[in-house]
């Protein structure tokens, strides 16, 4: 495995089944009345994140925890970054403390690469602006094969706002990977231009894709990243590109429906779908943990030089 | 040893478990991945046939427990842990195909009490090829075979290997010297 992890195109097929086979295990320690196993002891783990996250924050000190690290986690509000410390400054002083893992999510995309330049330790990548977030990718793969058994040929629909979103982009990648078959539906404003050289089919009626699909991937509208008018109304988005009550009908028997959480329900799902037993949204949240301390044990339980390690 | 031997080692071995615990009441049968897991479950059979009572059987991987993680290039392969039971209260058999250092056996007992607190831990190996480097001893052992520090015990199962048999093998470097 390579040291980092910024994005899915830094594992092959083969890690990736190596991850997520590893993951069964650790979703196994987590069903114990003791989850937790003392595989990574002594090491550090940094949780650096200069955006707000709940989820992928908690899920990573979780697996750190789990595997017996130790668990720094640094957010940016009441830190020495908002004093004005450069990224550069703050990477050198987790480094001089002896980080032997940093998980990072920033703003900007292509953080995490250029803090690879800094730190000898090991770079996760929890998401950079709208570039990638493989261990969303690689937790959705591994809820998509613990439920639907394979991943080879599987029909999978990404349904929103394709173009802010980094779940989007390392979810196609991993898929075209596997060999399943991914589609990007959304309104044409919100489907990237160069979409077709991910490997994926692009369409822009959700109803005519829904009755195909093993899965249905729904992405959450991102207000936040969006500086202009992408669609002309929330409403109308909802209706166009919503998972809706009756839409959902129209999906075969057994197909999934998927969401990267927060959700805004009501926008890109409805309230009642996202609570139905084929939705596996709660599901995506545990098995994170596995797949994170997965990660964690594969990138950190072999001897490449780490800062706390004798090199 | 051959899979007569085997055979042979394994009815002797459930004979002495029974013996020793005076039955089969209150024992479960946990076998170390890869090998342990199918020996313990051909011992359970021997068991349920000599006793006519079946006896639990686990699987435990103690990849996450072992002390050399970092050590080598690349992170130890996993393997599955099944644990259907309570142990608390029984007395629990771990089952390993080679006893050598003890390691492996240390690491077993660590990750066997984060499941529990067993009323007894009794080991059983179907080889105990000697070179302890910590205070372990089996309990139970199949046949002692004197080697080398340097030598490689296989033992093979047909579960996995397709036949029975336990070889003692030069180490992989002189072995292909010879053959080069």
């Amino acid at each position: 495995m390579n040291r980092h992890l910024l994005s899915i195109h830094d594992v092959s097929a083969q890690e990736i089944v190596r991850i997520l086979d590893t993951a069964e295990s650790f979703r196994e320690v987590g069903s114990r009345v003791i989850k937790k196993v003392p595989a990574l002891r002594g090491r550090t783990v940094v949780n650096l994140f200069y955006e707000n996250s709940t989820r992928t924050r908690i899920s990573f000190e979780l697996a750190a925890k789990r595997l017996s690290a130790d668990v720094i986690n640094f957010t940016t509000s009441g830190s020495s970054v908002s004093k004005g410390e450069s990224l550069k400054d703050t990477a050198l002083t987790l480094q001089a403390m002896g980080a032997d893992a940093i998980v990072i999510r920033h703003s900007s995309s292509g953080a995490p690469l250029t803090l690879t330049r800094w730190v000898n330790g090991s770079v996760l990548n929890a998401g950079d602006g709208t570039h990638e977030h493989p261990t969303q990718a690689l937790l959705d793969l591994y809820t998509m094969r613990d439920r639907l058994g394979r991943l080879e040929g599987l029909r999978v629909a990404i349904v929103g706002d394709v173009l802010h979103s980094r779940v989007a982009r390392s979810l196609s990648f991993a898929l075209a990977k596997l060999g399943a078959e991914a589609t990007l539906v959304g309104p044409p404003t919100l489907i990237p231009p160069d979409a077709p050289a991910w490997g994926v089919q692009v369409s822009h009626d959700l109803g005519s894709v829904l009755p195909k699909l093993d899965v249905c991937y729904m992405l959450r509208v991102q207000t936040e990243r969006q500086r202009q008018q992408y669609f002309p109304s929330v409403r109308e988005y909802a209706r166009l590109f919503g998972l809706t009550r009756d839409r959902v009908e129209l999906l075969p028997e057994g197909a999934l429906v998927m969401h990267p959480g927060p959700m805004n329900r009501g926008v890109e799902i409805d309230s009642d779908v996202a609570d139905l037993p084929r939705s596996v949204i709660e599901e995506q949240v545990t098995n994170g943990i596995a797949i994170r301390m997965s990660l964690l044990y594969l990138l950190l339980g072999g001897s490449a030089p780490h800062a706390g390690a004798d090199a | 040893m051959d899979d007569a031997d085997i055979r042979r080692a394994l009815t002797r071995i459930a004979h002495e478990i029974l013996e020793r615990n005076k039955g089969a009441s209150g024992v479960a049968l946990v076998g170390i991945a890869a090998r342990g897991d199918d020996l313990a479950r051909r011992l359970a059979g021997e068991i349920e046939r000599i006793e006519g009572s079946a006896v639990p059987v686990g699987a435990l991987d103690i990849t996450f427990y072992r002390d050399d993680i970092g050590m080598r290039a690349e992170a130890p392969e996993v393997h599955e842990t099944r644990i259907g039971f309570d142990i608390t209260g029984r007395t629990v058999v771990l089952v390993d195909d080679v006893l050598f250092t003890g390691r492996t056996i240390r690491a077993a007992l660590d990750a066997l009490v984060d499941f529990g607190r067993p009323t007894a831990i009794q080991l059983a190996v179907l080889v105990d090829r000697g070179h302890r480097e910590l205070p372990i001893r089996a309990d139970f052992v199949g046949k002692n075979v004197p080697t080398r520090k340097d030598e490689d015990v296989r033992v093979c199962l047909a579960e996995t290997d397709g036949q029975d048999a336990v070889l003692v093998q030069e180490p992989a470097g002189s072995r292909m010297g010879d053959g080069g």
